[in-house]
């Protein structure tokens, strides 16, 4: 540093931008802050307008009458078949690709337990990596490791859906649906599910122990633990188009239980946009700012042209007014 | 060497020591027992006994940490702090089960704060241990047998040695002095070191060991001492010595002490005596009191509540996860199967649910703790550091005459420096030079001198007008009045009388002898230069010193003293020549206190009999003869002219003696001086008064106890800050109310509240010497004195009342009954000037400001008297000047003028503050914000513990992406430049007022944060769930919406305190945004490690956050968003409700700060009507005239 900013510096005299506040300042900044949210605010909007999507809540009218009353019981009989299916009608030409989402609500996949129950060595390692105490409960059964070991992997979410329209049924790419990155190095190419679903107690889906676990998308999907207890899971894609007034029939296996926790299940077939799927909260919320930010400029104009400022009016600093009331 | 030695006058016989030669006293009887079993053998420091004694040796450890300690110390150090302590035993946990996040994450932070902390504490021990090896490693000559002296290190010294000390060296031990270069063995020595005083003190040795001269006569030396053991008493001194079959007495004449300097003297020889942490001076040394700012213990208490916020949010949390746990498991049935109820651990069992909630307590501590600033207090240490220094590279504050920058001793009271309320000050040495100047003088009713004083300058400047002296105006003068005057301690300018012009002046034989009583009646020694000729006094006070130049400058030198005669050169007034006389000096009657008047009686060369005398005003007049009042009126006159005008003033005078009455006095003043009874002092101003009587006058000097430079206007503009001003001072209550006018602390008009014990009741009282009685009327009188003063303060409303209290007084005033009362009467006074005050009084009466107004308190002060002041006050500021390190060793700040409190309260400290304040805020701030997210999110995580981000992104928060904003922040922040801040004073009542750091404002920035954070969790989940997050389709998982709402938090952490921050430099850019930059590295590189350490952070901001527009789109609005609260906010106050510092900002902007019209709109109002200084002055003189004119009309 040259001599003369180091002068400046130990001086405290450095150049320096002094921003000051000023009437001026703030409307710009307020009109400018309204400005550019309503353009983006609409864009948001319009993008998420464009998105179609289909939700069907199906786990209460997926349970036969006689069971209403006891879904829990209906929902653990093995013995019953759980075969559902439901009719959605398309109110919107979707474009292709469509992708099948379930939801499930009130699900705690962000519960501390759930969330460190599994061993991301041993996914990726298989059987060669031992440790796998931070899998409890799930660690082992029968004396023998669990692969995939983790409450996240034994609860795995094991409804089933297969669409149609009219007699003609739709393909549904079960592929690509995880992140790359996941599949290609969170999750071994040579690790095969071991002893999975073994136990006295049996969670969710079962896995066929000849895929590697690398290819098995479902799980590697739900693996990936959601933020909040309302959430989807990518399911599918339907890869042609939907067009309006079709009705989509969807043959449904429901086996997993959301009753015992009073969660809801839902089926959601959406089309996507470059924001990603259909929520008009962040359109309406960056309008709205920036619709109240050009409100709050004008208000604040106009008290300034009203209110002209009392130069130096020290009346109203605390510790005047403060000897003149004592 | 003994031919070089310099046969002085015996100095013995000028002085009469108060301490003499030591007797056989009872202390003596005591030696060998407890407490007195020292056995030092000289010049056999290695001999069996004395090994057997194993003395310490002469090393000296200032440090605070050994290499051994320093760990376990420091670290002790740091784990008393309360947050350091949580971190801590969270650290500990973080290897349980029961934590939240991994273990390692948990205590990088800890170990990164502790380790930058204990890396400044080793630094600063190492700068001590650097002054201890300098120290250590001086050289002394030591005896090392057959009367050979050889340089050794101090370190080396070992009891019992025999050293040797040439002129101008420390001593380096305790040593028992043996022998000097004089005859009578005695030395000179300047305690500077050890008490502050300046004089020299002479030491003398026995006279049994007086005579060894040379090296070679300690061949054989041998003595063996036996005195006390080590102890912290200075003035004390017990032991004997052997030597030569004769039993001697020690006494503290003959011990000199370490850190003293010898002085005047061209060596001694000294065995030693106490060595290291043995010696007197560093069993004296204590630690200096800690202090902490009232910002920092406030923050303390913040951090408590935000534990207190902390707790609450666990038990919350607790309570509801227990409740939700229990829930899981009914009987049989599980209810969210799928965390496996049946089969749980104790932190999740339904069973056990209450003890799962309490497990879940800890854990839930240990999640909030991000409310909780981890790097708090370390960054605020490095602020303050890097604070010091800027205060020490200040070149505003840089003293060139003595290259002396400011030197900031301790950094942790800079922001106390921005609130101080009262100032208690020290006069001599502090507001003035200590360096007096003769100035003017009057003779024979004539007045002299056109010299201009400091105050008249001050005034002047004010005014704008021309200084007018004597009726002449001095144009020339204020011109060049900056420039020294060349001699030191002259600044006479009158050329009626300089340049030998005396003699043609009318009463020039009145002049004559006015100038060589200067010259002769005092008691400096001279000290004649051999080279250049010229002459230097050593004189007792300062005025002496003044007097002695003033009549070598005037034509009278005075060159040599002898025991008996005083030598002077004088300028003839006949042949205009340099002529030298020599006068028998008969008689010294010396000055005190109760005199008030020093006489000296010689004979001339003509062989008469001269009383020449000066003395106090008060004293002199009544003792001047019939014949001797010639000029009497008009002396008065120019006397209380000259005090107006802040002066010390003394009368001169003589009268001649006849042989007889000469005689008489001789002898009766013989012997009541030789008189060994208690009442000697009296007897003999009982002798002198008999004959100091029938003067003939004179006239009088006038000698400006000089204001140190700028004192006026400093004060001035303290006043203007709001500050007191209290003058705590030694002097005399003439000399302290003379200084109170010239620093405008006083100015005519003002009503005096004078407080003291001089009536005449008390003063019979103690000539009767009933001690309770004095006591009960005294304090029975101040008590009425107090009443009295307080009833007229009540009486009127808004005039300005000065009180001013003497040392006598002060005592009952302190006492515990009245000091309540004291202080409600001096705080309602305008200016407060204690005199006549001890070192103790000065602290006892800064702690009552201190303790009883509960104020910030600044005590400045130069000399040892100030010391206890000093470390009572809040902060302590020493004055680097002449009197000594002492008060700059016990200070927290030293300077080296009065002036620079102005820019360092003013400026430094007001800046200072509002960094400090806002910092601490500031942290705040972000913490909670950053926090609450934490917590938001537990609420839709059934509060399970699970932290909504990565334990990495929670771990570096606090330390990497938002801590060197808030350093910067902290460092550079500047709301106006010094030179407003200097411009508009009344700034400095925010930090006094404590505004900046309210409740208020510290909840305010609170809730603030708990807006961002509830702004950017509530947005940030309502934007990203539950839909698509991109085009392809994917979902925002927990690491997405924890990324993304972390980076919004970095993102408006950052911008907050862009918009919160009113100077920008380039350091602020790079910090601000380095700081979001460096989050964006972070999650790059981090993404970029393998799988099984980023984990969920793996290739996120790569694949899936960067290329995602809505990432982008919701980042922007959220940021956006949770700053416009904060934004509109301030834009409002700004423009409607301004502070003080606002005002000043809008005044800078609009550039008006050059229309001097407006600006004094602004300053006009903040002058408050009842204060000191001189714009007060001036103003209260306008509304006089004003008043006086409107009577008029």
């Amino acid at each position: 540093m040259d001599a003369v900013a180091m002068y400046q510096f130990t001086q405290q005299s450095l150049p320096a931008c002094k921003p000051v506040l000023t009437p001026a300042w703030v409307t710009t900044t307020f009109f400018l802050v309204g400005a550019l949210f309503i353009p983006i605010g609409l864009v948001s909007l319009h993008a998420s307008h464009s998105v179609v999507e289909i939700v069907d809540r199906y786990d209460s009218e997926c349970v036969p009458d006689l069971f209403k009353s006891n879904k829990v019981v209906y929902i653990k009989d093995m013995s019953i078949h759980k075969n559902c299916s439901r009719h959605l009608k398309v109110h919107k030409h979707m474009k292709a690709p469509i992708f099948i989402y379930y939801q499930l609500d009130n699900y705690y996949q962000n519960h501390r337990r759930y969330v460190k129950s599994r061993s991301d060595q041993q996914l990726l390692h298989g059987l060669q990596h031992n440790d796998t105490s931070s899998c409890t409960p799930e660690e082992s059964s029968n004396g023998l490791p669990i692969v995939p070991c983790g409450l996240i992997a034994w609860s795995l979410f094991n409804d089933t859906y297969s669409f149609s329209r009219g007699t003609h049924k739709l393909r549904v790419n079960r592929k690509n649906i995880a992140w790359k990155s996941d599949r290609n190095h969170k999750f071994g190419k040579q690790v095969y599910p071991f002893n999975f679903q073994n136990g006295t107690l049996i969670g969710g889906g079962k896995l066929d122990p000849n895929i590697p676990l690398s290819d098995q998308e479902d799980l590697i999907v739900w693996m990936r633990t959601a933020a909040l207890p309302s959430f989807r899971k990518l399911y599918g894609r339907i890869e042609e188009d939907l067009n309006v007034d079709d009705v989509v029939v969807v043959n449904l296996l429901n086996n997993y239980n959301t009753y015992s926790f009073g969660g809801t299940k839902k089926l959601v077939l959406s089309t996507s946009s470059w924001l990603g799927g259909r929520n008009n909260f962040l359109g309406m919320a960056y309008t709205s700012v920036g619709f109240s930010s050009i409100l709050v400029a004008f208000v604040f104009l106009l008290l300034h042209v009203r209110n002209p400022r009392p130069y130096g009016d020290t009346s109203c600093i605390s510790w005047n007014r403060k000897s003149i009331s004592s | 060497m003994g031919t070089g030695r310099r046969k002085k006058l015996h100095f013995s016989k000028i002085y009469s020591f108060k301490c003499g030669r030591a007797g056989f006293k009872d202390d003596h009887t005591q030696i060998g027992g407890p407490g007195f079993s020292r056995v030092v053998y000289c010049n056999e420091p290695g001999c069996f006994e004395a090994e057997t004694r194993n003395y310490a040796g002469n090393y000296v450890r200032s440090t605070k940490y050994t290499a051994a300690s320093f760990l376990p110390k420091a670290l002790f150090e740091q784990f008393r702090r309360v947050a350091n302590f949580y971190f801590l035993v969270t650290g500990v946990l973080a290897f349980t089960a029961l934590a939240p996040y991994s273990a390692v994450s948990a205590i990088i932070p800890l170990i990164i704060v502790i380790g930058a902390t204990m890396v400044k504490e080793s630094i600063e021990d190492w700068r001590r241990k650097q002054q201890d090896i300098e120290v250590n490693n001086r050289k002394v000559k030591v005896h090392q047998g057959d009367g050979l002296f050889s340089s050794t290190e101090w370190k080396n010294l070992r009891v019992g040695d025999i050293v040797k000390v040439e002129k101008d060296e420390f001593f380096p031990a305790d040593l028992l002095l043996l022998s000097s270069s004089y005859d009578d063995a005695v030395c000179y020595v300047e305690t500077m070191n050890l008490d502050g005083e300046t004089n020299l003190k002479l030491k003398q040795a026995l006279e049994a060991t007086s005579s060894l001269h040379e090296d070679s006569d300690f061949k054989g030396f041998k003595a063996l001492v036996k005195c006390e053991d080590p102890n912290a008493n200075l003035y004390s001194f017990v032991g004997t010595m052997e030597f030569g079959e004769q039993q001697h007495p020690l006494s503290p004449q003959q011990l000199l002490l370490r850190d003293s300097k010898l002085r005047n003297t061209d060596y001694i020889y000294g065995a030693v005596i106490f060595t290291g942490h043995d010696t007197k001076v560093i069993q004296n040394s204590t630690d200096p009191p800690s202090k902490r700012s009232k910002i920092e213990k406030k923050m303390d208490k913040i951090i408590y509540f935000l534990f207190g916020v902390l707790f609450l949010m666990a038990f919350i949390g607790s309570i509801y996860f227990g409740i939700v746990t229990k829930e899981d498991l009914d009987g049989d049935s599980m209810k969210r199967w799928y965390l496996r109820p049946d089969d749980a651990t104790i932190f999740f069992d339904p069973k056990r649910a209450p003890v799962a909630a309490i497990y879940h307590f800890l854990t839930a501590v240990m999640l909030y703790s991000y409310l909780i600033p981890i790097s708090l207090y370390v960054s605020i240490e490095i602020v303050k550091v890097l604070q010091s220094s800027f205060i020490n590279h200040d070149v505003h504050m840089y003293y060139e005459e003595t290259d002396k920058p400011a030197h900031a001793r301790t950094s942790n009271l800079n922001e106390e420096l921005g609130q101080i309320d009262t100032i208690l000050s020290d006069k001599t040495g502090t507001l003035t030079c200590n360096s007096m100047e003769f100035i003017k003088c009057s003779v024979a009713g004539i007045a002299y001198g056109r010299g201009v004083t400091e105050v008249e300058k001050a005034m002047a400047k004010r005014k704008g007008s021309p200084i007018v002296v004597n009726g002449k105006q001095d144009l020339e003068d204020s011109a060049d009045s900056d420039s020294k005057s060349p001699v030191k301690g002259f600044n006479f300018k009158d050329e009626r009388i300089t340049h030998g012009n005396w003699v043609n002046e009318p009463r020039s034989g009145v002049i004559q002898d006015f100038f060589r009583l200067l010259a002769v009646c005092h008691t400096a020694i001279p000290e004649v230069d051999e080279e250049t000729g010229k002459v230097s006094y050593e004189a007792e006070s300062p005025d002496e010193a003044a007097f002695v130049i003033a009549a070598r400058e005037l034509g009278f030198e005075f060159y040599k003293r002898t025991q008996t005669s005083v030598s002077l050169n004088e300028l003839d007034p006949v042949s205009r020549k340099f002529i030298e006389r020599t006068y028998d000096l008969l008689n010294v009657i010396e000055f005190n206190s109760s005199r008030k008047r020093m006489s000296v009686i010689v004979r001339n060369e003509e062989g008469k009999l001269l009383l020449l005398s000066k003395g106090a005003d008060s004293v002199m007049f009544e003792r001047l003869a019939i014949n001797g009042r010639e000029f009497e009126e008009e002396t008065r006159e120019h006397v209380n002219e000259y005090a107006d005008a802040g002066l010390r003033t003394l009368i001169l005078a003589y009268r001649e003696l006849n042989d007889e009455e000469y005689k008489a006095f001789s002898e009766k003043f013989a012997e009541a001086k030789n008189s060994v009874s208690a009442d000697r002092e009296t007897l003999i101003d009982e002798v002198a008064e008999k004959i100091e009587k029938d003067l003939i006058l004179l006239g009088a000097t006038a000698v400006e106890d000089k204001l140190q430079q700028g004192v006026p206007e400093c004060i001035d503009k303290l006043a203007q800050a709001g500050i007191k001003l209290w003058v705590l001072t030694g002097d005399k209550m003439e000399t302290a109310i003379n200084i109170g006018f010239a620093c405008s602390l006083l100015r005519p008009g003002m009503k005096q509240i004078t407080i003291n014990l001089e009536t005449p009741e008390i003063k019979a009282l103690e000539k009767e010497g009933e001690k309770n009685a004095i006591a009960k009327a005294s304090k029975d009188s101040v008590h009425q004195q107090m009443n009295e003063g307080k009833a007229l303060i009540r009486a009127s409303g808004s005039e300005a009342y000065a009180l001013i209290i003497d040392g006598k007084s002060l005592v009952y005033a302190l006492e515990d009954d009245m000091k309540n009362m004291f202080l409600e009467l001096a705080v309602s006074c305008a200016s407060v000037i204690c005199c006549r005050s001890s070192p103790k009084q000065k602290a006892l009466v800064t702690r009552l400001v201190k303790l009883g107004t509960g104020k910030t308190t600044l005590a400045i002060g130069d000399g040892a008297n100030d010391v206890g002041m000093l470390q009572e006050a809040d902060i302590g500021v020493g004055i680097s000047g002449v009197e000594g390190m002492q008060a700059v060793m016990s200070s927290d700040i030293a300077i080296a003028q009065f002036r620079f409190l102005e820019r360092l309260l003013l400026v430094h400290g007001h800046w200072c503050y509002r960094r400090i304040s806002s910092m601490i805020c500031y942290f705040f701030y972000k913490n909670v914000a950053f926090g609450f997210t934490a917590f938001l999110y537990e609420a839709y995580a059934s509060f399970s513990g699970q932290p909504a981000y990565n334990d990495w992104f929670l771990s570096l928060y606090n330390v990497f992406f938002t801590s060197l904003p808030v350093i910067a922040m902290g460092v550079f922040d500047q709301d106006v430049s010094a030179r407003f801040c200097l411009k508009f004073p009344l700034l400095y009542q925010e930090g006094v007022q404590n505004v900046l750091f309210s409740w208020r404002r510290i909840i305010g920035w609170m809730f603030n944060g708990l807006c961002s954070a509830v702004i950017i969790f509530f947005l940030c989940t309502k934007a990203l769930d539950p839909q698509a997050f991109n085009k392809d389709g994917k979902i925002a998982g927990l690491e997405i919406v924890g990324t993304t709402m972390y980076t919004c938090v970095v993102w408006v952490v950052n911008c907050q305190m862009a918009i919160a921050i009113s100077y920008f430099t380039l350091i602020q850019h790079i910090f601000i945004w380095g700081g979001i930059g460096l989050w964006y590295i972070f999650l790059l590189a981090y993404g970029a490690m393998p799988p099984s350490f980023s984990t969920t952070a793996y290739k996120l901001f790569v694949e899936s956050l960067a290329a995602t527009p809505s990432f982008w789109v919701v980042k922007l609005f959220v940021v956006i968003s949770a700053l416009i609260p904060y934004f509109s906010y301030k834009a409002i106050q700004m423009r409607f409700f301004p502070m003080y510092h606002g005002m000043i900002q809008w005044i800078r902007h609009e550039g008006q700060a050059e229309d001097p019209e407006y600006c004094n709109v602004v300053r006009q109002r903040s002058i408050r009507h009842t204060t000191v200084g001189f714009t007060a002055r001036s103003m209260a003189r306008q509304n006089r005239v004003k008043d006086r004119n409107q009577n008029h009309r």
